[in-house]
């Protein structure tokens, strides 16, 4: 069989429509498997790197999914393969109720009311908030309403999750929680984010994008732990997170 | 803090009674129907209103919904009614008239306000009913069920989960505000109060254009599904009897 990496982007150019080039030639390949954080300064393009992956925004170049081409026809399939979770709670949850926001995806893929009922609660016990189906979303706390949002599309069952800052806002607690639930989810991931603790938890690669270009790429460990290249990019490890450290305690755990 | 909830809304419709437990398609048409009987009832017809109120007075009871949540609603529309109707007796000239000490009150008009009081508090009771029995997001499914326009049921439906983040937001920007010293005093801070307006009606503007983004992303294409079931039964025909044809044998039989 033909291979076909998760995501294909080559030569991806794309400016706001004030003129502003946001993306100035983005070559990016992931393949199946693989969860990538992908770093980088304000405005340096990564949540208009991340529209594009399921066709919100559609710039210059050539952009696949699962070997999909990004283009018009594609589009309600890819919105399917594709969960792109937004970071404002907010935004990602727009029904009167947790159930109907997480039941409008799969409605929206024309599946039967049984079908649906059934996608919702797996989906909700997989994020583990189960029993808040009649619940607005006005009234859950924050670290729920990021689960709820993760839930919204692994009720369509995406083959790749794509998260924009998925644990801003969020208090130690929850933040560990959303990290361990990400980490069971056998799924190809993708993070934008600046928590680069957060990063090295969950990612095996990471990608520096800056000024609309892909500064570096490589695994996390060797890019966390390059101070220059961070310091050149802007990013910063928060006081007193050695990732050599980390490295260590992480084989540790491996080896038991 | 205290943060306005949803339940001010719908506050009691969580509750387990059997009206609860009633299609709210049943509820909507029911009180609906009520309303309007109401008030196409001529105003000399005392003993029909006797059985409208005695009719919303069983279901409350039924509902388990206390009394005084209902008295409570209704106050905030007692003052519209008496902006509106309280001086009609004094200035209509119809019927024939009493002497209230030095004012003359016309028979005609202190029929216009019996009428004006006692429909709009027997419709007022009923919505207040609908809204205490009935959570919101249900009401909004029979009304799609029900065939209202979906641009309707969509707007109500977006301003329902809103609502409250918009006020969150007013709400913090107040704080900033205050928090710089303004004290509302000279006539220039009135300006801040165009630039908040400003500034609220942007951020609205951006999270509906962010809120259309992840509607895209989930697969919307223009048309809202829903995924709710209800059953008409026994209870469902019962209550409509009761709330509906109760009341047109009252009308027909006078």
């Amino acid at each position: 069989m033909h291979h076909r990496p998760a995501v294909e982007i080559r030569s991806l150019l794309y400016s706001y429509p004030d003129g502003t080039l946001a993306l100035r030639g983005i070559d990016l390949v992931i393949e199946e498997g693989e969860s990538v954080g992908i770093v980088g300064p304000n405005g340096a393009g990564k949540s208009t790197l991340l529209l594009h992956l399921n066709g919100i925004l559609m710039g210059k170049g050539d952009v696949r999914v699962f070997g999909l081409p990004v283009e018009k026809k594609n589009l309600q399939e890819i919105r399917r393969r594709v969960g792109l979770v937004f970071q404002d709670p907010d935004d990602q949850l727009f029904c009167p109720t947790v159930f109907e926001d997480v039941a409008f995806g799969p409605m929206n893929m024309g599946l039967s009311k049984k079908e649906v009922s059934l996608a919702v609660s797996r989906a909700l016990r997989d994020v583990g908030v189960a029993g808040k189906e009649r619940r607005s979303a006005h009234h859950l706390s924050y670290g729920q309403k990021k689960r709820v949002s993760i839930a919204t599309v692994l009720s369509m069952r995406p083959d790749l999750l794509v998260l924009d800052e998925p644990s801003s806002n969020l208090d130690p607690k929850s933040r560990r929680e959303l990290s361990e639930l990400l980490q069971n989810m056998p799924i190809t991931k993708i993070l934008v984010t600046h928590d680069l603790p957060f990063v090295f938890e969950n990612c095996d690669r990471v990608v520096v994008l800056s000024a609309g270009r892909i500064a570096a790429d490589g695994a996390a460990f060797d890019i966390l732990s390059d101070e220059e290249l961070l310091a050149e990019y802007g990013l910063e490890l928060p006081y007193g997170f050695y990732p050599v450290q980390r490295q260590r305690s992480k084989n540790h755990d491996r080896e038991m | 803090m205290r943060r306005i909830q949803h339940a001010f809304l719908d506050e009691y419709s969580d509750l387990d009674s059997v009206i609860h437990k009633l299609d709210p398609r049943a509820k909507l048409i029911g009180f609906v129907a009520l309303v309007v009987l109401c008030v196409s009832t001529p105003p000399n017809l005392w003993l029909a209103f006797a059985v409208f109120l005695a009719l919303e007075m069983t279901v409350l009871f039924i509902s388990h919904v206390p009394l005084r949540h209902v008295l409570k609603r209704m106050l905030i529309v007692v003052p519209f009614i008496l902006a509106v109707a309280l001086f009609i007796p004094f200035f209509n000239k119809g019927g024939g008239s009493y002497n209230l000490g030095p004012l003359k009150v016309s028979a005609h008009g202190l029929t216009i306000l019996w009428n004006v009081t006692i429909k709009s508090m027997v419709s007022v009771f009923a919505v207040i009913l609908l809204s205490s029995t009935t959570p919101f997001p249900d009401l909004l499914h029979a009304m799609e069920k029900l065939k209202m326009p979906r641009i309707i049921t969509t707007t109500l439906s977006f301003t329902y989960r809103y609502v409250f983040v918009l006020l969150d937001e007013l709400q913090r920007m107040k704080r900033a505000r205050d928090s710089r010293g303004w004290s509302g005093k000279w006539l220039w801070q009135a300006k801040v109060i165009g630039h908040m307006i400003g500034a609220l009606f942007l951020r609205s503007y951006e999270r509906g254009e962010r809120v259309y983004a992840a509607m895209l992303s989930r697969g919307y294409d223009g048309q809202v599904q829903t995924a709710y079931t209800y059953r008409v039964g026994v209870a469902e025909i019962g209550f409509l009897a009761l709330i509906v044809l109760v009341p047109i044998a009252v009308r027909l039989s006078f």
